[in-house]
């Protein structure tokens, strides 16, 4: 067990494309950490030389103090545990799980031991003598996390071992991943593309675009706090509605109606050396049916009529979409986001507003509906380089 | 329904049976004939019976007990062996690091070899019979194993490296991770893995050097490295006058022995879809 230190670290291919750029992460001994980010983002290619698979063109890793730059996989003692598994087909899971030990010379009697009580802690024990292609795709995930633990490695690896499952066995390995990272208390770097498993997993939770760290912190300091309009779009589910602003007197003027700047956004706004024109942020959770709303709450928001496209009744609480007037909010990162996402392939894309609001809401798709949500909770950014402007980190 | 599906499939496979049947019997009758003659007496060679009237082993006592047929079925099992263990060796070696690397020069190496393979041979033999007798190697065992190692080597590193394209890359970085060294990756995991792969190699280039006649008739003039195909057309009777045929259909059925059994013990090994499970699915 050790802590990870990248210092600085870039990876630039012969043909000159950069894929990680100047990487600082410190990472302490027993943490559970997410590397997330949309696909081509350096995340993998950061896992991989944290692993040792491909070279760091510069900059220094240290794992437990010791730079390790230049040592061979084998000799950094990590253990790493792929998007596909990699489970060696010829071998029975036994053998896999016993093959790291084998080819450290471990004794026998050792290997034995060390298989057995990893298959138990697994869930695997009754399927040793199998042969991967027997196997389920959750255990066959259980085999190549097995191989990963049964040498008590300083650290592990993750290649988004869970993107290969179905939802439901999604949910129930995140858990016990969780658990058993829980359990061994070993440093954990965990590569993702999915924001929930992220949300979910981590201690910290590191985003990354295009080879560059965009933050790194807690996964609800992310949440609330993000550094940019990047990590505020990526993270979250729906993701935070994005509606241009201009800031004028004191007030938003926006196609929700004319938002009043409350103190606190105000205090922020300050010390940032805000432009006219900016991107705010809202998240789905804070609107509300605007007739659900105490009249004195309802004085710190703002109300807008709209009428709802779809409604989504999640029998928690329900997604009202609408489309709303005027300019779609533009930004680089905004556009990444909607190409990661997969937006333009959906027709009709449009600019939508989604809010989350009470089940008991009685508004009706189709109709205009009332719709509250709290002017404290916005955020602001800058739509030149996507800045967050209320940023209270 | 299963009453239905279990008599569609019995219709079916009663078709199939006899398309097979009829494809087998194709393939087998010109076989079966030189068998057959190969049993028949000086006197019926002649009578067109499929089935001999007269059995006998005279033909097979008479080739083997002339030194010419022994010598040559020598030379072309050591000469086949040798080669195709070359060829297999190099090839793997070629195919993995044409599968797995990117270098310099990737694209033309593999088209030469590739244009290698597509030359005909007959425009080679003059210059290899001049070469070769220049070198001292005319009429050696290492006179043919040379060329056909060259010709045998493109076929070789085709086949494989198509067969190491399919083995998951991840699975040699999975093993560098479990404390593997790159010679311990490669023989621990990729080779068991590629095995079907080489053993289908070995199979193709072992036909190929062991039916030559182009190359084994023009390098060699005596005994010494005559190979099996080229000894057959030397046959001759006892006579003038003789006819050889019954020797030499003897002598096709012998040489084809060796191919059927090293077919027959390799083909056991080539498991298909020895990668699956490996990585999703």
């Amino acid at each position: 067990m050790a802590e990870i230190v990248l210092d600085s670290v870039t990876k630039q291919y012969p043909d000159g494309a950069v894929a990680v750029r100047d990487v600082d992460i410190e990472i302490a001994d027993g943490e559970f950490i997410i590397l997330v980010g949309p696909s081509g983002c350096g995340k993998s290619t950061t896992l991989n030389m944290i692993a040792g698979l491909e070279d760091i063109t510069s900059g220094e890793l240290r794992i437990g103090g010791e730079r390790v730059n230049e040592r061979a996989p084998k000799d950094r003692d990590i253990a790493m545990v792929f998007q596909s598994y990699a489970l060696y087909p010829h071998m029975t899971v036994k053998e896999n799980m016993a093959f790291p030990l084998r080819l450290a010379k471990v004794d026998d009697a050792t290997v034995e031991k060390k298989v057995r009580d990893a298959a138990e802690i697994l869930d695997l024990t009754q399927h040793l003598d199998r042969k991967p292609s027997n196997l389920s795709g959750g255990q066959r995930q259980r085999v190549a996390m097995g191989r990963a633990i049964v040498r008590n490695p300083k650290a592990f690896l993750m290649d988004e071992p869970l993107s290969n499952l179905d939802a439901k066995l999604r949910v129930q390995m995140r858990t016990s991943v969780s658990r058993l990272q829980k359990q061994l208390g070993t440093t954990t770097v965990y590569v993702t593309h999915d924001q929930t498993e992220a949300m979910t997993l981590g201690d910290r939770v590191v985003v990354m675009r295009g080879g560059a760290v965009q933050q790194i912190g807690a996964p609800q300091f992310l949440y609330d706090n993000p550094a940019n309009l990047f990590v505020a779009g990526f993270i979250g589910s729906p993701a935070m509605n994005f509606v241009p602003a201009a800031l004028e007197h004191g007030v938003l003027r926006s196609a929700l109606g004319d938002v009043p700047l409350t103190d606190r956004v105000r205090g922020l706004l300050e010390g940032a050396d805000a432009p006219r024109e900016v991107i705010m942020g809202l998240r789905p959770e804070h609107f509300e049916d605007a007739r659900l709303v105490d009249e004195a709450v309802r004085a710190k928001g703002v109300t807008f009529t709209d009428h709802v496209d779809v409604l989504e009744s999640m029998g928690s609480d329900k997604f009202a979409y609408f489309s709303l007037q005027g300019e779609q909010a533009t930004s680089a990162e905004l556009a990444e986001l909607a190409a990661d996402a997969g937006a333009a392939d959906v027709p009709g894309g449009g600019v939508s507003l989604v809010a989350r609001i009470a089940a008991t809401s009685t508004a009706v798709e189709g109709e205009p509906a009332d719709i509250w949500f709290d002017a404290d909770k916005v955020q602001l950014f800058d739509p030149a380089n996507g800045r967050n402007l209320t940023y209270s980190g | 329904m299963a009453g239905i599906g279990g008599a569609v499939t019995t219709g079916r496979k009663a078709r199939w049976t006899v398309l097979n049947v009829l494809v087998v019997a194709y393939a087998l009758v010109p076989v079966l004939w030189i068998v057959s003659l190969s049993f028949k007496t000086k006197e019926t060679l002649g009578d067109g019976n499929f089935i001999p009237r007269a059995w006998t082993f005279d033909n097979y006592k008479a080739i083997f007990s002339t030194t010419e047929f022994v010598r040559a079925l020598v030379n072309s099992i050591g000469i086949a062996l040798i080669a195709t263990a070359v060829a297999v060796v190099f090839g793997t070696m070629a195919a993995y690091a044409i599968a797995r690397l990117d270098f310099p020069g990737k694209r033309l190496l593999v088209g030469v070899s590739l244009l290698i393979a597509m030359f005909p041979q007959i425009s080679l033999v003059s210059p290899l019979f001049e070469i070769e007798r220049s070198l001292g190697l005319f009429d050696t065992w290492p006179g043919l194993i040379l060329p056909y190692i060259t010709f045998a080597l493109p076929l070789a590193i085709y086949t494989l490296s198509a067969f190491f394209r399919e083995i998951p890359w991840e699975l040699e970085k999975a093993a560098k991770m479990d404390g593997a060294t790159p010679g311990q990756a490669f023989r621990r995991v990729i080779a068991p893995l590629a095995a079907p792969g080489v053993f289908t190699t070995a199979i193709l280039v072992f036909i190929f050097c062991w039916n030559d006649f182009l190359f084994a008739i023009s390098l060699t003039s005596t005994e010494q490295s005559r190979t099996v195909p080229v000894a057959l057309s030397f046959f001759t009777g006892s006579s003038q006058f003789e006819d050889p045929t019954g020797s030499i259909a003897a002598a096709a059925v012998v040489i084809t022995i060796p191919i059927i059994l090293f077919v027959l013990f390799f083909q056991r090994r080539i498991v298909a879809g020895l990668t699956s499970g490996a990585v999703k699915g």
